[in-house]
Order: C-alpha cells, then structure tokens, then sequence
C-alpha cells in the first residue's frame, strides 16, 4: 500500500520531491497569511467584550494549533525512520524541529502579549500558555539532542527517540497542564475558551491557520533540502546537480 | 532467565555495594536541597506545609537525574555494553534489569530516607502516605524514562546537563499528578484517581520502555 | 562451508563513506590479518562482522545464514575483545570474567578460571580490583575469554596492545592452535604478526576520502 512511498527514502528523489513542491506551499502560504491578516487585523468586526485587542488570535491561534500538530508531525516523521530506517525521515524530523520552536515561541509570545490588556500582566500560568512552554522545552531537548551528535545518521536516531518520548508525553501534559490550572485557579475563566464564533471572524482565521500550516510546509521543505545537500554535498547526484546549475548560468 | 540474575542483577547489586558512597551522594544532595527551603522561604509550619510536597518531589527528581546515568555510562567507556549486547540475550531484557536494580539501589534507599523529609516539611501523616505511595508508583516511572535518555546520551562525552533538559519536561506530568495527590490528602479528599493515573503511566512505560532503551542502547553502539 | 562471508559492505561514518562495496570470506580455519591506515574503517568493520552495528549496504552471512536472522546462535560462537577491555574497573579479574561467562551463559569454575589466569600469568592478581592492574595485565584479563568460551569465530580489534614480547607470543600460539581446530581469526594490529601466528591471510582497507 505504501509501497509508491518508498523511492522517496533516496535523498536525491526527496530532493527532486522537495523542489517541486516548494512553490506549491510557499506562494499560497504568502497569499494565505496576507489575506487573513489583513482581513482579520482590518475588516473583521471588533469582538465585544475585548474590542481590538482580540486580533491577537488570527497568530496566537494558528501558531497555538500548528505547535502542537508540527510536532505530532515531527514524530511522524521520526517513527517512519525508526521503522524503515530511512536516512531522509530523520532529515524531514529533524527540518521541522526549528520550525516548530519557532512557532511556539510565536504563540507563546502572542499570548503573553495578550495577557497584558486581559489580565493585566505579561505572564500568567494558563493552562495554554504552560503547556505551549513545556512544548518549546520538548522541541529544544530534541534539538540540543540532535546538535550533540557529531555523527548525524546517529544524531537522527537518537533525537527521533526523544520526539518519539515526546510525543507520547504531549497529550500527558496537555490534559496535566489543564487540570492542574483548574487546581489551582479556580474560578477563573479562561479567556482564550471560544466556544462560538462570528462566521465573519471565523474565515480569516481559518485562512490564517490554512497560510501558516503552508509556510510551515515550506520553510520545512526548503530546510529539508539544505539537510540533504549538507549531508550529501560529496556524493555524486549532487556534484552533477551542481554541474548543470552552473552550465544553466553560464548558458543564461 | 539465569543469565540475566546472575549477570547482570548480581552484578549491579554487588558494583552497586562496592561504589556505596556513590550512591549515597544523591540522597545527601537531596536532604541538603530539601534543607534550602525552609532556610528561603521561611520555617512557618503552614508555609512548609502548602510547599513540601511540591519540594520533596522536585529535589527527588533533580537528585534523580544527578544520577541517573551510573545506569550505563561505566558499561557503556569500559566496553561492558559491548559485551552485553553480544552475550545473546535480548537487549530490552537486559535493559529492564538493569532499571530495576538502578531503581532499587538508588530509590528504596529514597524511601527510606522520606519519612525524614516529611518530618523536615511539617507534613501530616495523610500527606506522608499519600507522598509515600506517588514516590513508590512515581520513582519506577522516573527509573525507566530516564533510563531511555541515559541511553541516547551514554555516549556523549559531556552529556549531563543535556540529560537533565530532556528529561525535566518529560517528568512534569508525573510531578503534578504526584504533589496534587498529596495536596488532596491534606485535604482529606481522597486521592486514589491520582495514584490510578500515575500507576496507568507506570504500566505504560513498563511496557514501552524496555524496548525503547534497547534501541537507545544500540544507537548509541554505532 | 563455515565461516563468515561479508557481502557488498558500505559503511558510512560522520556522513563519509568508509568502504563501499567490500565483499570477503573468512573460511574456517583461517587467521585473517586486517591492515590499513588509521581511520580507514577497520574498527568499524569489525563492529559490523560482530553485528553491533548494522552495515549502510550489504549483509554478513555466517554460516551461508544472514547475521541478522541467526542473531543468538551467531553471537554463541563469537567472542569479540574490542579496544575497550570490557572490564569494569571495581571488579576483580575473576569476578568480571564470573559475570562474563554468566551473560554468554558459559559454565563457569573457579578452578578454571584460576588455570586460565595462571597461563596468562596473572597469578596473585585474580581478586584484586581490575583498576590496580597496568595496562597489559588488563589486557590479558580481557584475552582470557579467548579461553573460557569456546567459540567458532573470533574478532578481535588490537589485541596486542599493551602486551609484552611473552604476552603476543602467548596469543598468537592460542590464536595458531584455535584456527588449526578449525577456528575463524580476524584481527587487527599495529605491528606484523610473527610466524608464530601461522599462515596468514591479508585484507587490506584503504583510506578514502
């Protein structure tokens, strides 16, 4: 069944796989993005309780979601290797880690810096916000993992363990995280629960959360392709590749 | 089965033995940490009260992981592991009695040591069983996560601290489902869902962690 | 036909590739030298033959068998002495060889381990901890498993090192008598064997860029 899947293990095909679909993600990312946050920073309607400053979701929102998915993603991606020991799922893991981090810090920091017109300060142990630190935690061991290797293959391996321990954990300490919120502060309510929402406000925050998961493909998949050029750079597809770029140039 | 009890459970039992005052260190960094908090925080038995659980559990983790990597490091430099995992029996079996005896020399001793501790804190006696039943379901959880860690990072030659940032994420679930229990005994309430959730992740990790340090274990090989 | 028979070995090590394509046949009853310049693979080779590691490519066959599908049975008939000895340093020269023959599920006696020590001329140093002895005894402490288990295949990666003039002499005699018996030798080494060792075969690894 999956069968189709597997030329794509040989860095050159998920090379050549890369290339063509850059373009595909990273136009209608920008597209995305710039549609929804203008639509949503602009022209949707003010919410009535928190007037402007509720803009703040067309990023807080998608970054929220998309940090928890880029991992999932990430482990993914690291079973795949564990499993069929191919070198390019380490590689595709190992692309997103940053890109992932990133995003969770982006929705960390959109949170705190809704926190301060809502609560009044810039940092508040909600549920959310505690679970997306521990998240940023998770992505940076698995990154540090994967730096403290000289020998990537091995590198892959072992940060592909981590992500893997991770991952298990992340629902763990997402319900913990919940949980112990409702502990410890009662009553209050959170202001991050939306449990309906205006059609008007709704669209471009899909289409935000639509530009954000493409330009998290993309940024992956131009990483993906530096990884693979890098661990690549003696073998002979590439020298080739490099061949006929410059005979391309030259042509031009 | 022989193979494993008298290889490498005798083993350990008796290097553990010969390196006692190894062993011994961790136990006195954590009465030494849990000693800080009275001294920072004030010595009011309410303060000590609301805080010890959260304290005991937090020293037993950070002193957990000062240790943590005697699992494998001297088998891992000396060429031991080498030999283990060319004696025929299977990695993960190996691996699981070594966590057991890493968690019966350097945890029951833990326990033993934790009725000083809630004494230290103002604990009453509902908190201290309640604390002594999460260290006794939560340190074997600690013992086998780490262990996958200690696996991957055996062969780094500065792998230490990095342990300590992978694993300190990875053990907050168990730290809040393990101090709100206690929390619940001081109020009388009962606690028995947290030790339910607590043994399930036990349980869990029982049944995964085994192989996953044995894969650990022959990435580090390579 | 006994013996261990490598097939179309690639190993790639820190993203360079070490040998590509290496294909060889240890037949029983042969002593195999491994030569090559430093960081030309041997030790990575010999990892790969013992099934530590797995190969980028190829496969290693015992007995006409893949290592892989044979795992226990091949590692039965292997002992393997590495660079590092092995030995964990609290322990006495017996106690480690005790717990060693327990994991290989080797029958282990006091008697002969005490015999195979007083070959190696270790006498007097058999219970005291493994870090109070000089390099070369720890040496012939780690080559007593050579001994005490009687396997087919032997790698062994330096085993010379830090070893007297008796010492090789000693270990290359064992070595000879092993692969008359119809034994497997493979192993590395930073000086020549003596003709002490027996007929040799060479395989040369060559470094790559």
């Amino acid at each position: 069944m999956w069968k189709w899947l597997h030329p794509y293990a040989k860095p050159e095909r998920a090379y050549q796989l890369c290339s063509t679909l850059q373009p595909y993600f990273f136009w209608p990312a920008v597209l995305c993005i710039l549609v929804g946050s203008v639509w949503g920073l602009a022209f949707a309607p003010q919410d009535y309780q928190q007037g402007d400053s509720f803009r703040i979701i067309y990023i807080h929102v998608p970054s929220a979601i998309l940090s928890m998915s880029t991992y999932v993603a990430m482990a993914v991606a690291a079973l795949v290797g564990i499993v069929w020991q191919w070198r390019t799922a380490f590689m595709a893991m190992i692309a997103m880690a940053p890109v992932g981090a990133v995003v969770t810090f982006i929705a960390l920091f959109t949170g705190a810096a809704w926190g301060k017109p809502m609560w009044g300060t810039w940092w508040v142990w909600d549920a959310r916000l505690t679970s997306e630190l521990i998240l940023l935690f998770l992505y940076l061991g698995v990154m540090s993992l994967y730096g403290a290797f000289e020998d990537k293959q091995q590198a892959g391996k072992a940060a592909g363990v981590m992500a893997l321990v991770g991952v298990v954990n992340v629902p763990i300490i997402h319900y913990s995280v919940e949980w112990w919120n409702t502990l410890h502060q009662g009553a209050t309510i959170s202001k991050f629960d939306k449990p309906s929402i205006a059609p008007e406000m709704l669209w471009p925050l899909l289409i935000a959360l639509l530009g954000f998961a493409l330009f998290i493909a993309a940024v992956t998949v131009m990483r993906m392709k530096n990884e693979i050029i890098r661990r690549e750079y003696h073998r002979p597809w590439v020298k080739e590749m490099v061949q006929s770029a410059k005979e391309t140039n030259h042509a031009v | 089965m022989k193979a494993l009890w008298s290889g490498i459970f005798k083993r350990d039992l008796a290097l553990a033995f010969r390196q006692r005052s190894e062993l011994a260190q961790p136990l006195m960094f954590l009465l030494m940490v849990v000693t800080l908090f009275p001294l920072g925080v004030g010595p009011g038995p309410a303060t000590l009260q609301k805080i010890g659980p959260g304290v005991i559990w937090i020293a037993a983790i950070l002193s957990s992981l000062l240790a943590m990597d005697r699992m494998f490091r001297d088998d891992f430099w000396d060429g031991s592991m080498e030999q283990y995992l060319l004696s025929g029996q299977s990695v993960w079996a190996i691996s699981a009695v070594k966590v057991l005896v890493h968690w019966l020399v350097s945890f029951v001793p833990l326990l033993i040591l934790s009725p000083l501790l809630a004494l230290f804190l103002n604990l009453t006696v509902q908190m201290y069983t309640a604390l002594m039943l999460t260290l006794l379901l939560g340190t074997p959880l600690l013992s086998l996560v780490g262990a996958i860690a200690v696996g991957l990072t055996v062969g780094l030659q500065r792998g230490g601290v990095l342990l300590a940032l992978l694993l300190i994420p990875v053990f907050i679930p168990l730290l809040i489902f393990a101090t709100s229990a206690v929390d619940a005994a001081a109020l009388q309430l009962p606690y028995r869902a947290h030790l339910a959730i607590i043994g399930a992740m036990l349980l869990a990790a029982m049944a995964a962690a085994p192989m996953a340090i044995a894969y650990a274990l022959k990435v580090s090989q390579n | 036909m006994a013996g261990l028979t490598a097939h179309t070995l690639t190993c790639v090590k820190r993203d360079r590739v070490l040998f590509a394509d290496l294909s060889f046949t240890l037949p029983a009853g042969s002593l195999t030298y491994l030569r090559g310049p430093n960081g030309a693979g041997k030790t990575s080779l010999l990892r790969l033959l013992t099934g530590l590691s797995p190969p980028e490519q190829g496969e290693i066959l015992f007995n006409d068998v893949p290592i892989a599908e044979c795992l226990p049975q091949f590692h039965a008939s292997l002992t393997y002495i590495g660079h590092k000895p092995g030995l964990n340093s609290a322990l006495s020269a017996v106690e480690n060889l005790q717990y060693w023959s327990a994991q290989h599920s080797i029958g282990f006696s006091l008697d002969t381990a005490y015999k195979v020590l007083t070959t190696l001329g270790l006498v007097g140093l058999e219970d005291i901890p493994i870090r109070m002895l000089s390099a070369g005894q720890q040496r012939r402490v780690a080559l007593a498993r050579l001994w005490l288990k009687s396997a087919d295949v032997w790698i062994l990666d330096e085993p010379f090192t830090a070893l007297d003039v008796n010492g090789i002499k000693l270990l290359e005699t064992h070595m000879r008598s092993h692969v008359e018996q119809g034994g497997t030798v493979i192993t590395t080494s930073h000086q020549a064997l003596s003709e002490v060792a027996g007929p040799v075969t060479l395989l040369d690894l060559e470094y790559r860029i």
